[in-house]
């Protein structure tokens, strides 16, 4: 009995402290003019009114996009490649895919910033080039997420039995590895999505305009308006990770908890 | 020609021209070593070499030794090493405490997939949204200040405290706690029935379980994970940089402030060697981390 | 049962032998509305070893979690020695038990692990040592004192846990499948061992398998249950040759299951008639129940005779045996026999068979009582 009273209590005072500055969220967007005015949507309503915000959502989209795609094409063949061909070298793509986690987005922006600026005067200067930095931010979480996928599927067996029916590498690929761990690329594409989405070190020290950083700016101007995008952006992030938590679970319960688990992948914050 | 005759061949050719089949092999790696190497690879040598380097490009270590002796950089590293130290063990505590009460239910049903799911957002809720929120809960006009107000409480006697240091082990909770849930379930997890069972038959109680049995064999999993949060929290830049706008009370934000600032365009080797300080620290604490995520993982798996 | 002979001296003293009488007195366990065991009683004589035998589901791991005091009867008794510990938790029975997988604590030595029970009850460090190390070699593992857990293979695991539970002489020692985790080379070696262990000690002790070659191998008593009920309880002998229900028929052994006809308290098979168990047992189509050992054959021609005629379709080597396994058109049938017989007809042989006059069990229902 006393556990379920530990239970019950521990859940409920940290349910406490996690919902009340979210409610608190909603209570600040939604407060009239005046003392007493009473609660209205404006803030929220009006959100698509500010272009530069409309913008940075727009562009934070696509860079969301644009990321998970070509991580998983720069990742994927890479992680299967070496798992036929160069066992040894696991260990070598593993360390690397885990830097960003030892070296923080703060210290990296530091050695990115003569790149960015090289690139900014001869490829192009515009928002969507921070996908590059994105690809390496996300490569932690979408690394053990594919890795998770990869190993609970006998990728060697499943390649050789393709290659001599006469697959090309492509078909395998495409055919053969990504129709088995579907759950892993969800998850990858995701957990990159949320990222991307949530990322504000490198757009603001790059000064480019995201999302969180239009956020930001715009709280200076009209504190209303940028918490209620902010509650709908981690609105958003939470509906993505409830997907991944539910969807893994149900389709495939075979594949093991470690390729549909949220808590194992997004272990590590990146801001 | 059969496979057997195929594989007959592809294997005589690997022992005659054994030199000329290596490099098809590593083809396969090379976009990736080729990206990862430009983004990732040479941006961290730049700011490793670039440390020691001078305005000039002359390799020294006074460029290293002038800025990490400022007074302003020895405080924000020390305010750095204190929030992180606070936060990580704070949440560390209230996090294994939590990981404890979801873990006594049951492993597949919905409350527990719920606030994994919750945790897995929280974890990774940081910067502008987390620090908007506690604005608008505890800051001057925020929910809780003007209920608390109404009720004769005034949470803020000396000033906002929000934007100042503790205000920032406040916030930085928010995010640690849900880390910490998420990284020390799974060891949890290990944890199995039988032992508490054995324990049991062979005539031990409750104390006698946690003190022999489940308390050594967590400890190094708990260790490792107030680790992982003290780093995650020396990292952490954007959730500072949206709640403190003037000063560098903390690294990440000296370093956020040099990049952007006349000074760090003169000087780059400053904001490298802020840069490098961060890395050997966060470098130490995530090696001792992997080294207890062994131990934990071949007891506990 | 091997006798302790002069050649080896025991491990354990004749005083520390502690051997009682373990009573199970209609033991019930209900979740819900899932009844888990079904009122079951049974009587353990001093030092003897005690099988359950069953399919999974059939309440033996209840019934061994109830006797440990891990679970709470829903109603029954539980007896050690005279002493009712029905109402005792766990950790005041004086029981020892050795779990299927994970038994050993990871983060412990073979020999940490062994002392834990005694560390339990305060005795001292250089006794827990002297009696931990006497376990150790009880179970043949002296030299692995110092290993942990993942240094040791699953066998040797089971050997330490074994010495574990022993170490303080328990008055049951409890044993829930702990072979079942094991490669089937190891089993066979590991389940002599934990019979010549329990020999020597002399502890009275319940051994919960799904296994019945397990069972029959090294237990003085088997209990086979099937939905929490109990269906038989004798020693092997008597679980093998003279099953008492269907289920024990099928569960213990191999069976042919041929059709037939019960008429004047005997039943027909193709001619041939064959006493029964039950005589009271209604007239009408029946399956008997017969052991391929009770089945006899012999080519066509050399006197075999009857309508119980077919060809036979493979033999099966196994050792000094052999099984033949025979279609005689509308059914198949085994036959087991000294392998030097079963030479004489090899596969495509027509053969004869003939049935040994044993009395045969009878089982209605056209579904088999235990899936293959």
């Amino acid at each position: 009995m006393s556990t379920q009273v530990f239970r019950t209590a521990t859940l409920f005072l940290f349910g406490l402290f996690f919902l009340v500055p979210i409610a608190a969220m909603f209570e600040f967007s939604t407060r009239g003019n005046g003392i007493n005015a009473s609660r209205t949507w404006a803030a929220w309503t009006s959100i698509l009114t500010y272009p530069d915000l409309t913008d940075a959502i727009k562009a934070s989209l696509a860079l969301a996009a644009i990321t998970s795609v070509a991580m998983l094409f720069l990742l994927l063949p890479t992680m299967v490649w070496v798992r036929l061909r160069i066992p040894a070298m696991k260990s070598v793509i593993e360390f690397i895919c885990l830097l960003p986690l030892t070296i923080p987005a703060i210290v990296l922006i530091v050695g990115l910033s003569p790149i960015y600026y090289w690139i900014a005067l001869n490829v192009s200067d515009d928002i969507l080039t921070l996908a590059f930095g994105y690809v390496i931010l996300v490569l932690p979480y979408a690394y053990r997420s594919l890795d998770a996928g990869l190993s609970s599927i006998d990728v060697k067996t499943l390649t050789e039995a393709a290659r001599s029916l006469g697959a090309s590498w492509p078909t395998v690929m495409w055919r053969i590895i990504v129709p088995n761990i579907p759950v892993a690329i969800l998850n990858a594409l995701l957990l990159s999505v949320a990222l991307v989405l949530g990322e504000y070190t490198f757009a603001n020290l790059l000064n480019y305009t995201n999302l969180q950083v239009a956020i930001a700016l715009l709280g200076r101007a009209n504190a209303g308006v940028s918490i209620s995008t902010a509650v709908a952006s981690l609105l958003f992030a939470f509906v993505l990770l409830m997907v991944i938590s539910f969807v893994g679970r149900r389709r495939t319960p075979s594949l093991g908890a470690a390729a549909t688990d949220p808590q194992y992948l997004t272990a590590g914050q990146r801001t | 020609m059969t496979v057997a005759d195929r594989s007959a061949v592809i294997t005589a050719g690997r022992a005659i021209g054994g030199g000329r089949r290596l490099p098809l092999t590593w083809i396969g790696v090379i976009p990736f070593f080729a990206y990862v190497g430009l983004f990732l690879l040479l941006p961290t040598g730049i700011v490793v070499a670039g440390a020691f380097l001078d305005k000039n490009g002359n390799p020294t270590f006074a460029e290293i030794q002038t800025t990490l002796s400022q007074d302003y950089v020895v405080r924000a590293y020390w305010n750095s090493l204190l929030l992180s130290l606070v936060s990580a063990v704070v949440g560390a505590v209230a996090g294994a405490i939590l990981a404890y009460a979801i873990v006594l239910g049951s492993p597949h049903g919905l409350l527990r997939r719920v606030v994994t799911s919750m945790a897995g957002v929280l974890a990774q809720f940081g910067g502008v949204t987390l620090a908007f929120a506690f604005i608008a809960t505890i800051g001057g006009a925020g929910f809780l200040t003007v209920f608390l107000q109404d009720h004769g409480i005034d949470i803020y006697p000396n000033g906002i405290w929000l934007y100042e240091l503790p205000g920032l082990v406040v916030v930085y909770l928010y995010f640690q706690i849900p880390l910490m849930v998420l990284v020390f379930l799974p060891a949890l997890d290990g944890v199995r029935p039988q032992w508490r069972e054995a324990t049991e038959s062979l005539g031990g109680n409750s104390w006698h379980y946690w003190r022999y049995v489940a308390g050594p064999l967590l400890f190094p999993a708990f260790l490792g994970a107030t680790l992982l949060l003290f780093a995650n929290a020396f990292s952490a830049y954007a959730t500072a940089a949206a709640l403190i706008n003037q000063g560098n009370p903390i690294v990440p934000l000296a370093i956020g402030n040099l990049i952007q600032s006349e000074v760090g365009l003169s000087d780059p080797g400053q904001a490298k060697a802020l840069a490098l300080g961060m890395v050997v620290i966060v470098a130490i604490v995530m090696v001792s981390y992997a080294i207890l995520q062994r131990r934990t993982a071949r007891w506990l798996q | 049962m091997t006798e302790n002979t002069g050649a080896m001296q025991p491990a354990v003293s004749e005083t520390a032998r502690r051997s009682v009488e373990v009573r199970l007195e209609d033991l019930r366990r209900v979740y819900g509305a899932f009844t888990a065991l079904d009122g079951l009683s049974l009587t353990l004589a001093p030092g003897e070893l005690v099988a359950l035998l069953g399919p999974s589901g059939c309440g033996k791991t209840t019934a061994l979690r109830l006797v440990a005091g891990l679970d709470e009867v829903t109603s029954g008794r539980v007896i050690f020695g005279g002493t009712d510990v029905t109402s005792l938790g766990a950790n005041r029975r004086n029981v020892g038990m050795v779990f299927q997988a994970y038994s050993l604590f990871p983060h412990m030595t073979a020999m940490q692990n062994v002392a834990f029970g005694l560390r339990m009850r305060k005795v001292s460090e250089h006794e827990r040592k002297r009696r931990a190390g006497e376990m150790l070699e009880l179970v043949g593992l002296s030299r692995f004192a110092d290993r942990f857990a993942h240094q040791l293979s699953g066998g040797q695991q089971q050997r330490v846990a074994l010495a574990r539970a022993l170490a303080i002489q328990p008055l049951v020692l409890l044993l829930d499948e702990p072979l079942s985790a094991l490669d089937a080379r190891v089993r066979a070696r590991l389940r002599d061992e934990i019979r010549r262990v329990q020999l020597e000690v002399g502890t009275t002790t319940l051994f919960v398998t799904h296994d019945q070659e397990e069972a029959l191998a090294i237990a003085d008593r088997v209990g086979v249950m099937n939905k929490g009920r109990l269906e038989q309880f004798g020693p092997p002998t008597q679980i093998y040759a003279r099953p008492a229900t269907p289920f024990v028929a099928e569960f213990v052994g191999l069976t042919n299951r041929l059709p037939g006809t019960v008429k004047d308290g005997e039943v027909e098979v193709r001619g041939a008639r064959l006493p029964l168990v039950k005589p009271d047992t209604a007239e009408g189509p029946a399956i008997a129940l017969v052991r391929p050992e009770a089945v006899s054959l012999v080519a066509e021609g050399d006197g075999g005779s009857g309508q119980l005629s077919g060809t036979v379709i493979a033999v099966a080597f196994l050792g000094a045996t052999s099984r033949i396994t025979v279609d005689l058109g509308d059914m198949v049938v085994l036959a087991q026999m000294p392998t030097a017989s079963a030479a004489a007809t090899p596969a495509g042989t027509r053969v004869t068979l003939s049935l040994r006059p044993d009395p045969v069990l009878i089982a209605r229902d056209e579904k088999a009582s235990v899936d293959a």
